[in-house]
């Protein structure tokens, strides 16, 4: 065998080999994998939606939420998925509104990449739980430095304005497109 | 007496990974994953896992093969193999320990051109045996994970204030930043060398030996 067929030969062999192993480690894995996105899901639509049972998943051009019902299947709030930009990074949120769109029923960040200590701090509690029970209408608001007087607004984190900014804009910019569309 | 010899080399293969020509520290290598991703301790373990991994597979079946692959194609070969067990590691972090796949993040699949693979591949892997190849994957997998353990430990009590939860003081946010983790290895590098200069130990073996 001379040195090209050689080269050929060893080459496709591995080549060979290696798509084969992978092909099934790829089969093994993938039911893993979306169970792993599906649970996910589940997790961020049961926290932001409040009695929700069942849920019904929805795609609109670029836009994706979850239709929540309760027990008795009974329409009882909608789960929206939001992504923008934030200080460093893409940031994805899940916000859920009430049946008749009146309150905010809560708010959970799912991938974030601000300032660890600063504008990650939109991803605790003490700044999520603003989220809940927020008026829907007029679009949120955000104020620096003082407590929240008006139903609609949220204080935003000592230090993160801008990361705070950018969770506001977001969810108002996805919810303007939520209304459109459904 | 040739069998003696034997397993007193395969414990020097295994023990110079971790200290005298340990990967992080001595050589230097696979800076991109030790500086990135060792912002606790759990995700420096975790990187230094699926590294090890890959390293020992493919340093394995590398030198498994050695003799099979024509010298002209050696690193596209070395780079298949390594390819397909960084794919089969990510795809199992994927499936089993999502939440440590999305911290690792591109750095599980950037495992395929970690210096230290293709650099154990090409200096060693390829010119000894299976067993020896192994040991010697073995001890730089090892050290690898010993050092972006200790690197996310120091970041991670400092930087984030929190260690199995029972430290409590403001923590110092730019060790969790890419600066923090300049000074913490650029500190750790200069006690290293501080030790070893004080212990007077000679210099141990080129972590590529020239044969």
């Amino acid at each position: 065998m001379n040195k090209l067929t050689r080269m050929i030969v060893v080459l496709t062999v591995i080549g060979l080999i290696s798509g084969g192993i992978l092909a099934g480690v790829y089969q093994w894995s993938l039911p893993k994998i979306k169970a792993n996105q599906v649970r996910a899901t589940d997790e961020a639509v049961f926290k932001v939606v409040p009695g929700v049972k069942s849920y019904r998943s929805i795609e609109h051009d670029d836009l994706t939420y979850f239709k929540c019902f309760d027990k008795n299947g009974k329409w009882v709030g909608t789960a929206i998925l939001c992504q923008g930009n934030g200080y460093q990074g893409e940031i994805k949120l899940m916000v859920g509104v009430n049946a008749d769109f009146t309150r905010f029923t809560g708010m959970t960040i799912l991938e974030q990449v601000e300032t660890p200590g600063l504008g990650a701090k939109i991803a605790e509690k003490s700044f999520e739980d603003q989220f809940r029970g927020l008026a829907a209408r007029p679009p949120i608001e955000y104020v620096k430095g003082v407590a929240p007087e008006k139903p609609h607004q949220i204080q935003a984190i000592t230090g993160a304005t801008i990361s705070s900014r950018a969770v506001v804009n977001i969810i108002n910019k996805t919810v303007e497109e939520w209304l459109k569309a459904k | 007496m040739a069998e003696g010899k034997v397993k007193r080399n395969l414990v020097f293969e295994f023990t110079k990974g971790l200290w005298g020509e340990n990967p992080v520290f001595r050589q230097l290598l696979g800076m991109c994953p030790t500086l990135a991703v060792t912002t606790s301790s759990v995700n420096g373990f975790s990187m230094g896992m699926a590294t090890s991994f890959v390293l020992i597979c493919s340093s394995t079946i590398i030198s498994l093969i050695r003799k099979l692959i024509p010298n002209q194609v050696r690193i596209a070969s070395y780079i298949v193999v390594i390819a397909t067990f960084v794919t089969m590691a990510d795809l199992f972090l994927k499936g089993n320990f999502p939440d440590i796949s999305k911290a690792l993040g591109p750095f599980v699949p950037l495992i395929v051109v970690n210096c230290i693979i293709l650099g154990r591949a090409e200096a060693y892997a390829s010119k000894h045996t299976p067993l020896q190849a192994l040991v010697d994957a073995l001890g730089m997998g090892v050290g690898f994970t010993l050092a972006l353990t200790v690197l996310g430990t120091i970041r991670e009590i400092l930087g984030s204030g929190t260690l199995f939860g029972v430290l409590n003081f403001e923590p110092w946010v730019v060790m969790i930043l890419p600066g923090g983790a300049f000074i913490t290895l650029g500190l750790l590098i200069g006690l290293l060398n501080f030790i070893k200069e004080r212990t007077g130990k000679p210099a141990s073996a080129p972590a590529c030996p020239i044969d």
